[in-house]
C-alpha cells in the first residue's frame, strides 16, 4: 500500500455545467456511500469510542445502578505491580525457623498485605526465594499480568514457527514440480476449516494416552519421548496452542509468500546462476532480499493476529491449567462479558489496542529503519 | 529450468526424490488430523480407540455406519443452528457485497467533498481489530431498540441480544471490503463511465451497468473471504447469544463437545461443520488461493 494510491486526479475546470455536475456526484456520492458508512461508524467508530469512555467508568451490562466516573482506577487495578521484600523468620537464637519441608519460614504473605495500607488490592503474581529472604511481586491483578505475558509468549513462539513453515511449503510449492495443486490444496486446507474444529480435533490428537501426537513422537523418537499431558501440564500446555495455531495458519501465509515468490524476476537467478551461484546463496541473496515486503506484511499480520489469541484456548483449556494459557483476550472476555464488568472490559480493551498499535507503528518503523 | 544434461545426473534424481518425500510428509501432516476427523465420524467409540495406532484410523474400514450422525441430530439442535449459520453468513455476504462496493464506487468513481478524508478514516479503521471493540459493542447492542414481530403484531424491542440480526448488522460495512472494492474500481479506465455519462446514465446506472459486470474478480474475492470469516464465527455469537434458536454452528459445536464424550459424535459434528466450507472450497479452489493471496498481498 503506497500513498500515492491515494492521489486523486486534479479538480475538474470550473463551469456552469460541472458546477451542476459535481452538485449531482455530492448527492449521489453520499446517498450510495451511506449504508457503509453508517455502518462503520455506528458499529466501529462508536464502539471505539465508548471502549475509551467507559474504561473510566464502572458501567456492568445490565444493573440498576447509575454508572459513575471512576477516574483512572480501571487503569489501576489493572496494571499496578509492585514488589515487596520479606526475611526469613527468626527466632531467639537468630536461628532460620524452618518450615515442614525443611525451606525458611516467612510471615504469611496474607497478613503482610493486610497490615500494611499500601499494599491494599494487592495479590500475588509470583515469588522468588534467596535462601534466607524472599522477593515477592504483586499486582492488584495478577491474572491479567500473567495473561499478558502469556500472550507474548504465544506470540513469540507462534511467529517464528508459522511464518518459517509458511516460507518452507511456499518453496516447496514454487518449485514448479508435477502434483504441486493438490500439495497446495492440502497445505491450505486447514484455513478453510473452523478454528473451533480444529481446536476440538486437536484435543483428541493431544490426549495423553491416546492421542496421536505422543504416539508419533514416541515412534519417530524410538520410544524415547515419553508422554506428555499437552494440554494438562502447565508447561506444554502453550507450545500446544502454538504448534496447531501454526498448523492451522501456515498455508493462508504459504499463499501470500508464493505470490511474492512469483514476483521475484527470473532473470536475477539466471544472474545469479551465471556467477556460479548455489541454490543456498540464490535463496540466500535473491529469494529472501525479494520477499522482504512479504515477509514484513506476514509478520505483522501474525503479530496483530497472535495478540487475538481467544477461540483456541476458550475451547481447549479454559485459561488453564493454572491460568497458564489465560491470554488478554481470553481475560477481557472473562471480565468483560462473562462478570458483565463492562467498564473493566473496555479498560482490557483499550490496552489490548494501545499495544497492537504500538507493535505495528513499532515493527514498521524497525523495518523502513533497517532498509536505509 | 532443467536441461537435459542435468535429467541423468543421479544428484538430480536424488535431490527431487528428497523434495517429493518432503512434500508428502508435510501433505500428511497437513491433512491427516481432517482425514482421521472425518473417518471417525462413521465409527462407532470402540472402534475408533481400537483403529488409533494403525493406517486404519485414516481408511473407512470397520464397522461403518452413519449412526452417530443419526444421533448428533436427535441429541442436539443442529438443524437449527445449520439454518441459522446459513442465514446469517448468506445475510452477511449479500448485503456485504452491495453495500461495501456501493461505497467503494462513490470513493473511487464519484467527486465529492470530503471524500479523500473519508477514504483515509476508513483506511484508519482497518488497523482496529473486531477482538478491540468487541466489548464495548457488547453494551452497545445490549441497548439498542429493534422493531420485531410478535403473535401478528408490531413490538419495540430494547435489545439486540440473542437475535440473528446482531450477529449480521454489525458485520455487513467492512473498512477492508471497501478497501478491496475501491483498488479494484479505481484501476478501471475512466472512459466507461465518461461515455455512459454523456448517454444521460444516472451514477446509479453507472455502478449497476458498467461497473459491476466489470468487476467479477473482486466481488467473488470479497464474497469468499467473508463466507469463510462469517461461517467460522465464534467470538462474537458467544458473547451475544444465549438461547438456542439464534445460535450458529460454531458454538453450537462447542456446547455439543462439552456435553458429550461420545468421539465418534463430535467427529460427525464437526465433519457437517466443515463438509460444507470443504466442498465449497474444492470446487471454488482457483478463485479461492487465488482470493487470498491477493488480500493478503493488497493488505
Amino acid at each position: 500500500m503506497t500513498d500515492s494510491a491515494f492521489i486523486q486526479p486534479p479538480p475538474m475546470a470550473r463551469t456552469k455545467k460541472n458546477d451542476s455536475l459535481m452538485r449531482r456526484q455530492r448527492f449521489y456520492g453520499w446517498l450510495m456511500g451511506s449504508p457503509a458508512f453508517l455502518g462503520l461508524i455506528l458499529f466501529i467508530f462508536v464502539p471505539f469510542v465508548m471502549a475509551i469512555i467507559l474504561s473510566f467508568t464502572n458501567q456492568r451490562l445490565l444493573s440498576p445502578n447509575p454508572t459513575e466516573g471512576v477516574g483512572f482506577r480501571n487503569y489501576d487495578r489493572l496494571l499496578a505491580v509492585t514488589w515487596l521484600k520479606q526475611d526469613a523468620q527468626h527466632d531467639e537464637q537468630n536461628h532460620v525457623l524452618l518450615d515442614a519441608k525443611g525451606e525458611p519460614q516467612f510471615e504469611r504473605l496474607r497478613k503482610v498485605l493486610r497490615q500494611n495500607e499500601s499494599y491494599k488490592g494487592y495479590d500475588e503474581l509470583s515469588t522468588f526465594t534467596f535462601s534466607d529472604s524472599r522477593v515477592v511481586i504483586l499486582a492488584k491483578d495478577p491474572l491479567f499480568i500473567k495473561s499478558f505475558i502469556n500472550t507474548i509468549k504465544f506470540a513469540f513462539m507462534v511467529i517464528p514457527l508459522q511464518c518459517g513453515a509458511a516460507l518452507l511449503l511456499a518453496l516447496l510449492v514454487n518449485m514448479g514440480l508435477k502434483g504441486t495443486n493438490f500439495f497446495r490444496t492440502a497445505y491450505f486446507a486447514p484455513v478453510v476449516t473452523s478454528m473451533v474444529v480444529v481446536s476440538i480435533v486437536w484435543t483428541f490428537l493431544y490426549h495423553k494416552d491416546i492421542g496421536l501426537v505422543n504416539e508419533f513422537l514416541n515412534k519417530i523418537s524410538f520410544g524415547m519421548i515419553g508422554k506428555i499431558n499437552w494440554l494438562g501440564d502447565p508447561k506444554w500446555s502453550m507450545p500446544a496452542i502454538v504448534i496447531m495455531s501454526a498448523w492451522q495458519g501456515a498455508g493462508y501465509q504459504m499463499l501470500i509468500f508464493l505470490a511474492g515468490l512469483q514476483n521475484i524476476p527470473e532473470d536475477l537467478y539466471e544472474a545469479a546462476s551465471l556467477d556460479g551461484a548455489n541454490s543456498w546463496q540464490k535463496f540466500r541473496n535473491v529469494t529472501l532480499p525479494g520477499l522482504r515486503n512479504t515477509t514484513i506484511f506476514v509478520i505483522i499480520s501474525t503479530t496483530i493476529a497472535a495478540f487475538g489469541l481467544f477461540t483456541q484456548v476458550d475451547v481447549m483449556t479454559g485459561g488453564g491449567p493454572s491460568d497458564s494459557t489465560s491470554t488478554v483476550m481470553y481475560h477481557a472476555v472473562r471480565k468483560g462479558f462473562r462478570e458483565q464488568d463492562i467498564g473493566y472490559g473496555a479498560t482490557i480493551s483499550v490496552v489490548y489496542f494501545l499495544v497492537i498499535l504500538a507493535i505495528a507503528l513499532g515493527q514498521k518503523y524497525y523495518f523502513d529503519k533497517r532498509e536505509k | 529450468m532443467v536441461s537435459s544434461s542435468q535429467m541423468v545426473d543421479p544428484r538430480f534424481i536424488y535431490k527431487r526424490l528428497l523434495t517429493y518425500a518432503a512434500l508428502l510428509l508435510l501433505a500428511y501432516i497437513f491433512l491427516f488430523p481432517l482425514v482421521f476427523m472425518i473417518m471417525s465420524s462413521f465409527k462407532p467409540q470402540q472402534q475408533i480407540f481400537t483403529d488409533l495406532f494403525s493406517i486404519r484410523a485414516l481408511l473407512p474400514v470397520g464397522d461403518i455406519s452413519l449412526n452417530n450422525y443419526i444421533a448428533v441430530f436427535e441429541k442436539s439442535a443442529i438443524k437449527t443452528m445449520f439454518v441459522n449459520s446459513m442465514f446469517i453468513t448468506g445475510s452477511t455476504v449479500l448485503l456485504g457485497l452491495l453495500v461495501n462496493s456501493l461505497a467503494a464506487f462513490s470513493l473511487s468513481r464519484l467527486r465529492w467533498t470530503g471524500q479523500n478524508f473519508v477514504l483515509a478514516a476508513i483506511i484508519a479503521l482497518l488497523i482496529i481489530p473486531f477482538e478491540a471493540i468487541s466489548v464495548p459493542l457488547l453494551m452497545l447492542v445490549a441497548h439498542l431498540p429493534w422493531i420485531g414481530w410478535e403473535n401478528g403484531q408490531l413490538i419495540l424491542e430494547s435489545s439486540w441480544l440473542n437475535t440473528l440480526h446482531v450477529q449480521i448488522l454489525p458485520m455487513v460495512a467492512n473498512a477492508f471490503s471497501i478497501f478491496l472494492f475501491y483498488q479494484f474500481f479505481r484501476d478501471i479506465p475512466k472512459d466507461f463511465d465518461e461515455a455512459a455519462a454523456i448517454d444521460g446514465a444516472t451514477p446509479w446506472q453507472i455502478y449497476w451497468k458498467v461497473i459491476v459486470p466489470m468487476s467479477g474478480p473482486v466481488f467473488a474475492t470479497v464474497a469468499i473471504l467473508q463466507f469463510l470469516n462469517m461461517w467460522n464465527q465464534y467470538l462474537w455469537p458467544i458473547m451475544v447469544v444465549q438461547g438456542e434458536s439464534a445460535r450458529p454452528l460454531q458454538p453450537g459445536i462447542q456446547q455439543f463437545f462439552g456435553t458429550t464424550t461420545e468421539w465418534g459424535e463430535i467427529m460427525a459434528y464437526a465433519s457437517m461443520v466443515t463438509i460444507p466450507v470443504l466442498i465449497v472450497f474444492l470446487l471454488f479452489q482457483k478463485k479461492f488461493v487465488r482470493s487470498m493471496a491477493s488480500a493478503g498481498v493488497k493488505g
